[in-house]
């Protein structure tokens, strides 16, 4: 897998006379090996967290209810609690290892099969919001650093870091109240939650399901944006003092044109690396914003499996959201060198 | 300064002589930034409302039993935030949550900063195997969804404040850690900790006398700019019901608004307070963390 994806970028890359093909190759091998040693540090995580903490957890999910002593047993063997502690590890690992993270006790249901139901929605919802952010992000930022110190700058700045501290779970409630159940002159607009209103085909779905979207994704662009903004701002603000932006007046060149084909580029990969490792971030946000607008995600199952609480979906969940945020990392570092040539020789 | 008095001139009185005045010189540039004093201003304002609650409120304001008012009374003179679900006064509520979400705020803080301090003054000290092995540690949590994370710990254990602060506390360290790291190193690699270290000084005596002070701003600048993050995971942990359900937090106050079907009924007034005095309280630290950060670091340039 490791040569698939790096033959490809390194004929593009490795300009002329640069043997940087076994160090891109090395490069590539060392960010592979850390991500697999993270994922098993997940897996061991996953695992130790929700077995050793709490004496019983059988007795979590159940939460103090009456439950008879075989009922208990009964429990305790499905879950595998009666085996001795390595047995039930070496038994979840290769159980994990091969996409089976255990049935859920609410839903009854094999949580992967609950997982993939919901990713398509969460990926739809994340995907949408996550392209918009960080272009609002990036434009704003550009724009602020460009004219460091003006008012609009001021008020961009302002404005993005108070959004960042709002609650995104409360700005999405009184988006509800304002814009679907509506205030004073302001009729609802909006639905006040879920993905569809049932019963539509073909276009009038997708419209159906847009509409469904507009709040949850205005949500989470307002509390996400203003990272990317002031990242984008302070990168840029670094660049501005650069001799070759200097050059690049000096010879006569429109100030727009400095600013998209000199400094932009290279400030970009400072912004490029925060947007990934932000992704935990994003992977919060979402919960709420799922949880607030019951999108029937990733989020909303995660909520609906921790008020139970649902152990193994729970746990299912800790291992996927973890895992895909260490996979979209990974990416992002195979992805720099294409970016910028500096990295990874 | 005046002049300094003849009797105090050993090596302690001479330090502590030097720190006045930069605490001086620190206060004297903090005061250029108008941001980082309103937040200031907004800090001490809910710190005094939050100490003084007892006297104000009183903690039978939170009690079910007695309440004063009827179920989700909008706002009046008598309640001018109106009430909750079992006719409690919101004004009430949401001044005493402010205790709950300060102080819970302040200790995940406080945990997460000495955490992510010791991790970093230690990998930065002994390197090799140890610092390489700890870092690593450091760069998984650091990708790791810290809500995830927390949210899984909170699940596992009891329900109760000290639960919320440690899950916030044992998952939020690790971007304290790479900047203590990096300013340890820095300051390692100045020939006076060679000194120290040719008169005798040990491994404690360099990472305590030496590293410690120097490293001490950032972990001041990195403890304000956390609290900001702790009291909006704080928030998030009682609104998906994992805080205590025993006290009133202004999370807490929102998932109860939301359970009493607030939304629905468009009850702003129930659902709007909480939210400002999270947002207010998260912004002022943040402001003074800002300004604390470009005091110390005048490059970053932060002051907008």
């Amino acid at each position: 897998m490791a040569s698939d994806v790096t033959s490809a970028p390194v004929e593009e890359t490795a300009g002329p006379g640069a043997g940087t093909r076994s160090g891109y190759v090395r490069y590539v091998g060392g960010k592979l090996g850390g991500a697999v040693v993270s994922l098993l540090a997940v897996l061991v995580t996953g695992f130790f967290l929700f077995r050793l903490i709490p004496g019983d957890p059988v007795k979590t999910m159940t939460g103090g209810r009456p439950i008879s002593t075989a009922q208990l047993a009964e429990y305790r063997r499905e879950f595998g609690l009666d085996l001795p502690l390595w047995e039930q590890f070496t038994d979840y690992c290769g159980k994990a290892l091969t996409g089976d993270l255990g049935t859920s006790y609410q839903f009854r249901a094999p949580v992967i099969d609950k997982i993939s139901e919901a990713l398509p929605n969460t990926l739809l919802l994340t995907g949408t919001a996550f392209v918009l952010y960080t272009a609002l992000g990036m434009f704003l930022g550009t724009r602020s650093a460009w004219r460091h110190g003006s008012l609009s700058d001021r008020l961009n700045t302002g404005l993005a870091l108070t959004l960042y501290s709002v609650p995104s779970f409360w700005l999405g409630l009184l988006l509800i109240i304002v814009f679907s159940v509506g205030v004073g002159p302001i009729p609802g607009l909006f639905p006040t939650g879920g993905m569809e209103s049932g019963g539509k085909e073909g276009f009038a779905y997708v419209l159906d399901v847009a509409h469904h979207l507009v709040l949850p994704v205005v949500t989470l662009v307002a509390v996400e944006y203003g990272q990317t903004l002031l990242v984008t701002r302070s990168a840029l603000l670094d660049e501005m003092g650069s001799d070759y932006l200097t050059t690049a007046r000096a010879k006569g060149l429109r100030d727009d044109l400095v600013r998209r084909r000199h400094a932009v580029p290279n400030a970009l990969l400072p912004t490029v690396t925060l947007v990934f490792v932000n992704l935990g971030r994003t992977v919060a946000g979402v919960i709420l914003v799922e949880t607030v607008f019951s999108w029937p995600g990733l989020g909303g199952l995660f909520y609906q499996a921790l008020s139970v609480p649902d152990l193994p979906l729970v746990q299912g969940l800790f291992l996927f959201f973890a895992a895909a945020v260490i996979v979209m990392n990974t990416l992002a570092d195979l992805v720099y060198p294409l970016l910028d040539p500096r990295v990874g020789r | 300064m005046t002049a300094p008095p003849v009797a105090q001139t050993g090596p302690r009185a001479l330090a502590r002589q030097r720190r006045r005045r930069s605490a001086a010189r620190f206060w004297a540039r903090y005061r250029t930034h108008r941001a980082g004093l309103v937040g200031l201003a907004a800090l001490g304002l809910f710190a005094l409302v939050a100490l003084t609650a007892p006297l104000t409120v009183g903690s039978d304001v939170s009690s079910v039993t007695d309440a004063p008012g009827r179920p989700l009374e909008s706002p009046s003179a008598q309640f001018p935030l109106g009430t909750d679900q079992f006719g409690r006064n919101l004004l009430g509520l949401v001044i005493w949550g402010a205790r709950v979400s300060l102080l819970v705020g302040l200790l995940a803080a406080v945990l997460s900063v000495a955490i992510g301090a010791v991790v970093g003054i230690t990998a930065g000290h002994f390197r090799g195997a140890y610092g390489t092995v700890l870092m690593r540690v450091t760069d998984w949590f650091l990708v790791m969804p810290t809500l995830v994370l927390a949210i899984a710990l909170a699940t596992v254990m009891s329900r109760s404040l000290g639960t919320v602060i440690l899950a916030i506390g044992v998952t939020t360290w690790p971007t304290t850690a790479r900047l203590v790291r990096a300013q340890t190193l820095a300051v390692e690699s100045r020939p006076y900790i060679e000194r120290a270290r040719a008169l005798g000084g040990g491994h404690w005596h360099v990472m305590s006398r030496h590293v410690l002070p120097n490293v001490m701003p950032l972990v001041l600048a990195q403890t304000t700019l956390m609290v900001s993050s702790s009291i909006l995971a704080e928030a998030t942990l009682a609104f998906l019901g994992l805080g205590d359900p025993t006290v009133v937090s202004w999370g807490g106050l929102l998932q109860d608004a939301r359970e009493a079907g607030a939304v629905s009924a468009g009850d702003w007034w129930y659902l709007v307070p909480p939210g400002i005095a999270i947002a207010v309280v998260a912004l002022a630290f943040t402001l003074c963390g800002r300004a604390v950060e470009s005091v110390l670091n005048p490059r970053l340039g932060v002051a907008g």
